[in-house]
């Protein structure tokens, strides 16, 4: 494995893998297949993918009628319009019977760059997380993208995987195991916790290994699946290291610190910080600037951690 | 899929069916489905039909019965003469398939479902009640031979385009037929999936529109004008088949013909009177979702003896 590598060429490859031993998968598109890379898996498998045009709506019912005739079925676009464009048919015809559709959507959040916010999945998070039954996965990499995609198309129901346009650096080895709604951690710590998603997971990792020198000691938690989300694993980092900060590229409403912040004031309040976009759209700009502009990077997140260290202190 | 909900729903609705049985009269159900049903016989299925609407809407006291009295002989056609199914089965995998696009038409559905045996007829005092099987509108956990949960419109053809390439993929020769409502073609998804079905060339496929030219505000025309009407679907790539909606030899000969069509979709457009067969209820758009009172549920029943 390359030190890095985009998730949707991860998705591309492994969807090429689970067509030569299943049969019964089945690849949908509106028009995007050479940049959500499911083009590899029509070359090699043309009589199972269906091209649907630039017309979403229609190919999540095309893709609930696959599935209700048994077929595993992925449909591919960008994650602005796979969660946007065509809710209404998420809901009915997909969520609500149930039915086993694997919506992997590339090009989430602001990692997008250039093409500025009508191509920014800002909110397909809370709108996913919203549909009752949908199991939502962000990978954190390449790796873990090949085998979240493996457990989606053999675990029964809706499942919506969000993926990345540019290269990310590969977080995990060979060796590791995905599995649905167990969080990751990357790293022991005892003074606070951050908690991440996606492309933020290796920004994390950075940032508590920078704080580290300040004798700050973090642990990381990678949480791919954000519904179901691990609990347990969230209330165990409340508990025993009293502090949160949550870090996403998703808007602060309805991602993965609210759901964190659900568990936690449920259970265990303790401070915690959310780290992601705030409540406003966004524009045009290279992916390292984007980021920087909404404070989604590794100083971002040590600012975070100090923060919230001060709430816990002045707490206790 | 949770197994617990429809479970609970079966047994909380069968104890309440039992008790209200006897407001419902069962036209005879096995007999109904002989393939060599005659013109006559589907009528009195098609009336069978209308009274189980009018009685189901009347008890609920909510519903569609407009729009599921115009497609009576649509439905029993299908149900009772065109269709390879089995009650018995619902989820057979040979069995054609019948999508209510308009998902508003359950009444219709559910009594087509009830006379057909999928399940008792008296259990259709149930609609729309608190633990029922049989929900407002379709809903494809709840409901034995109900293949798509329904009622936000513009969903059946595409949801019926998967179904039917997944015929195609695995060699089966089943059918698909889905019905939608002329008002249901304002939704611009519908001509997303008129374009696809006609790109994949799904001959397996028959849509039928029952156009009865009214929708909940008033006239089609005056709501939003679709005309002209099967020229958008022949210049969309179908092959149109225009009938009377209520004539079960011009409906028949329609499917039969559909089945010798290939290489493209098939529309059938069922020219139709919303509210058909209760005179005060025909063409009349008040009735497209309120249901009768006793009084006019009792004037319906005695106009559908």
């Amino acid at each position: 494995m390359p030190m890095e590598m985009s998730t949707r060429e991860a998705y591309g490859n492994t969807l090429v893998e689970l067509g030569k031993e299943n049969r019964n998968i089945v690849v949908l598109d509106a028009d995007l297949s050479r940049s959500t890379m499911t083009r590899f898996f029509a070359q090699e498998f043309p009589e199972r993918f269906f091209d649907c045009g630039i017309a979403e709506q229609n190919m999540m019912g095309i893709a609930a009628g696959l599935a209700a005739s048994g077929k595993i079925v992925f449909a591919s676009t960008f994650a602005v319009f796979a969660s946007g464009r065509c809710f209404d048919q998420l809901r009915m015809s997909i969520a609500q019977p149930h039915l086993n559709v694997k919506i992997v959507a590339t090009h989430g959040g602001v990692t997008v760059g250039e093409d500025g916010f009508s191509h920014h999945a800002i909110e397909d998070l809370s709108l996913m997380c919203s549909l009752p039954g949908f199991t939502v996965i962000v990978p954190a990499d390449a790796i873990e993208t090949s085998q979240a995609v493996r457990a989606a198309a053999t675990n029964l129901g809706p499942f919506y995987i969000r993926l990345s346009r540019p290269k990310t650096p590969v977080v995990y080895s060979d060796q590791y195991r995905f599995v649905i709604g167990k969080a990751v951690t990357l790293k022991p710590g005892g003074d606070a916790s951050i908690i991440a998603t996606g492309i933020m997971v290796s920004i994390a990792l950075d940032a508590a290994k920078r704080l580290e020198e300040e004798g700050i000691s973090c642990r990381v938690i990678s949480i791919p699946t954000i519904k179901p989300i691990d609990e347990e694993a969230i209330l165990n980092a409340a508990r025993e290291t009293g502090a949160i900060v949550t870090c996403e590229e998703h808007l602060e409403h309805g991602g993965l610190g609210s759901a964190v912040s659900r568990v936690v004031a449920k259970n265990e309040p303790v401070p915690i910080s959310l780290l992601a976009l705030k409540d406003m759209y966004t524009s045009s700009g290279k992916p390292s600037e984007l980021l920087e502009c909404h404070g989604l990077t590794q100083a971002g997140i040590e600012r975070a951690v100090r923060a919230v260290l001060k709430r816990k202190r002045a707490e206790t | 899929m949770p197994e617990s909900k429809p479970a609970k729903r079966l047994a909380r609705s069968q104890a309440s069916a039992q008790a209200e049985a006897e407001a419902f009269t069962s036209t005879g159900q096995k007999d109904t489905l002989a393939r060599a049903a005659s013109v006559a016989e589907l009528a009195k299925m098609a009336k069978a039909l209308r009274r189980h609407i009018i009685t189901m809407t009347a008890k609920a006291g909510s519903g569609h019965p407009g729009g599921s009295l115009s497609s009576a002989e649509i439905v029993t056609a299908l149900f009772f003469k065109v269709m390879r199914h089995d009650p018995a089965n619902p989820t057979w995998a040979e069995r054609d398939r019948f999508i209510l696009s308009k998902g508003h038409a359950a009444p219709l559905l559910y009594a087509a479902l009830a006379e057909a045996g999928y399940f008792p007829v008296g259990e259709l005092s149930t609609l729309r009640q608190f633990g029922s099987r049989l929900q407002g509108h379709t809903d494809r956990t709840a409901t034995p031979g109900v293949e798509m949960s329904a009622g936000a419109l513009g969903q059946g053809l595409s949801f019926s385009i998967g179904i039917a390439l997944a015929g195609r993929l695995d060699s089966k020769d089943y059918r698909v037929y889905v019905l939608l409502g002329d008002g249901e073609c304002d939704e611009g998804q519908v001509w997303e999936a008129a374009m696809a079905a006609a790109h994949f060339k799904v001959d397996n496929l028959v849509a039928i529109v029952d156009r009865n030219r009214q929708q909940l505000d008033g006239w089609t025309h005056d709501v939003m004008n679709i005309e002209p009407f099967p020229e958008k679907w022949r210049a969309f790539g179908w092959h149109v088949i225009e009938v009377d909606g209520h004539n079960f030899t011009e409906i028949l000969d329609a499917f039969e013909r559909a089945k010798h069509i290939k290489g493209q979709p098939t529309i059938i457009i069922a020219h139709t009177v919303k509210g058909k067969g209760v005179s005060f209820m025909e063409n009349n758009p008040d009735f497209h979702g309120k249901a009768p009172t006793p009084e006019e549920a009792a004037r319906a029943l005695k106009e559908l003896e």
